[in-house]
């Protein structure tokens, strides 16, 4: 049963010039966020990421289709009886959005207040979402007297004051460095394990997306170009724009100017093999090379490993007659993919 | 010399006058100050109340009545004044008018003090299921509270600048004072004696506003 469930929905916004084109933020996406998922969404500036994060809590009004949010269609709704509805859904951005004439505490009360919890009640939240972020010694403290990390979890705190099914984290980590961001990023880890909450994750990290999330969609001009498992996302990209963004994480696939060097450098024939997980034996992969007495030397590779499941990529230069060679890669090729550099 | 010592009674009550008529105008145009740049800061483009039509009118009605030379408002505000005070005479009449004069000034700068605040704390609060009154008054007035208090005492100057230019129509005050005892009747000595007192009223102003704007930006 998806918590979040997108159909055909468009975001067009009028032209800002008169006689100007009508800008499409959204062309068309539908998306299924199950519920427990952390669910990422990912793509270059511009692609429509924030705009679609905001059509979740209606922070933005869609054009046209459908926005489930528990199982209520919230497209079209009056503001009025939006603003429950997002009571149920917190919010974290990128550069925090705390309250500066606040303390912390109050920051995290902020939302409460708006849901009319009585004050006692309130503070006994506030206590305890301060423990859970670890910040219980900076109630008092000025967001300004903050670091970056030490503010994002002030926001992570405020997000899930009223309890919220679902938390939407808009670009959380970009402006936080790489420590921290790990930091930030184990915290959501524990905001989905241990209170159950869906989170939609946007970012144009890959590495954010490598290290919390289950499901990955990629964003390319207003539109979902791919989605699926991260796994699979990574370790086999369908589309160029996806295989770009994989490309600066995964390690181990040699750019075209990589391969022209290695060509250059080395006498045999390059190809890159890739394995998945337990699909490929890699000791059946090297044994068809050595029975058709083809000799291969490793010249490029890496191994990466996404949710405990290792993949990788090896670029062999290979030696032999081309006849040996062809029928060996023949035999490879039932066995996993093979990229053979022209 | 001896002309400002026997005139020091009335410096005195010229004194109280003035504070009487910029403390009432500060009020009164200080709240209209705040309506006006309130309404402009929430309906334009983008905003959360945005209201095109309403922007408009309000926009243009700010910059149709600042540049009017505040001496000629005084007098084109007179019929408006009769209406709405009963008199275009006196204190009263005075305070009404510098009070609509400071009320489109101040919306001004209230509007660019509310332009300050950072879009994405807005956007925060509506996250959470915050309605524009609460907005209005738990997030944009307290985030933009020390520019504001900066911009309340700049004002305060130009509301004492004001105050003695309606001495000239007939309005008490310090201005009236220098006027009638110190211009008119060439002694300069009585002139610079309101001047004084004007320039130590201001920089106490200043000092206050700047320690309050101080307190609340704590720095």
């Amino acid at each position: 049963m998806p918590v979040v469930s997108l159909r055909d929905v468009s975001k067009v916004y009028p032209p800002t010039s008169k006689g100007g084109e009508p800008v499409v933020a959204i062309d068309g996406v539908s998306l299924d966020v199950e519920a427990g998922d952390v669910y990422g969404i990912i793509g270059y500036s511009g692609a429509g990421k924030s705009t679609l994060v905001r059509l979740v809590n209606a922070l933005e009004r869609s054009t046209s289709g459908e926005i489930f949010v528990n199982d209520r269609n919230i497209a079209g709704l009056p503001e009025r009886e939006l603003r429950g509805i997002r009571l149920g859904i917190g919010m974290i951005f990128q550069q925090f959005n705390l309250l500066n004439s606040r303390t912390v505490a109050r920051n995290i009360a902020y939302p409460l207040e708006v849901a009319g919890m009585p004050k006692a009640e309130r503070a006994a939240r506030v206590e305890e979402l301060l423990a859970f972020v670890g910040l219980s010694d900076k109630a008092g403290a000025f967001p300004d007297q903050l670091s970056g990390g030490q503010k994002q979890r002030v926001g992570i705190a405020r997000a899930l004051a009223t309890q919220p099914s679902i938390l939407l984290a808009d670009e959380a980590t970009s402006a936080l460095d790489p420590e921290t961001t790990h930091e930030v990023l184990d915290l959501l880890k524990r905001v989905n394990r241990e209170f159950g909450v869906t989170i939609i994750v946007i970012t144009h990290e890959m590495d954010v997306i490598q290290t919390i999330a289950t499901k990955v969609a990629v964003m390319d001009q207003g539109q979902v170009i791919e989605r699926g498992d991260v796994f699979d996302v990574f370790s086999n990209p369908q589309h160029a724009a996806s295989a770009r963004f994989v490309s600066t994480v995964v390690k181990g696939v040699p750019s075209p100017a990589e391969l022209a060097v290695l060509q250059e450098r080395h006498s045999g024939r390059i190809v890159t093999v890739s394995f998945r997980d337990s699909e490929v034996d890699q000791s059946a992969v090297f044994g068809e090379f050595t029975r058709e007495g083809v000799s291969f030397e490793v010249v490029y590779g890496g191994i990466n490993e996404i949710q405990g499941r290792p993949f990788g990529h090896l670029t062999l230069s290979l030696k032999a007659d081309d006849v040996a060679v062809d029928a060996a890669l023949a035999r490879v090729r039932t066995l996993t993919n093979v990229t053979e550099a022209s | 010399m001896d002309a400002l010592i026997e005139l020091l009674p009335e410096l005195w009550t010229a004194s109280v006058e003035t504070l009487y008529i910029v403390a009432l105008t500060l009020f009164f145009g200080g709240l209209g100050g705040l309506a006006v740049g309130l309404g402009l800061y929430l309906t334009r483009a983008g905003s959360i109340l945005e209201n095109r039509p309403v922007f408009l009118v309000l926009n243009v009605l700010v910059n149709f009545v600042r540049p009017i030379p505040f001496i000629i408002f005084l007098a084109a505000a007179q019929p408006l004044a009769r209406l709405v005070v009963g008199t275009a005479l006196g204190n009263s009449a005075i305070i009404f008018t510098i009070s609509l004069a400071a009320a489109f000034g101040m919306g001004r700068i209230v509007e660019q003090n509310l332009l300050t605040v950072t879009p994405g704390v807005i956007e925060a609060a509506r996250s959470v299921g915050a309605g524009p009154i609460r907005i209005i008054f738990t997030v944009l007035l307290p985030e933009a509270l020390g520019p504001l208090i900066l911009g309340y005492t700049f004002i305060f100057v130009a509301l004492v600048d004001m105050s003695a230019v309606a001495g000239y129509v007939g309005g008490g005050g310090l201005g009236n004072f220098a006027l009638q005892y110190g211009y008119r009747q060439f002694n300069p000595i009585v002139t610079w004696a309101a001047v004084l007192l004007i320039i130590v009223l201001v920089q106490l102003m200043q000092f206050l506003g700047n320690w309050l704007a101080r307190k609340a930006l704590r720095r």
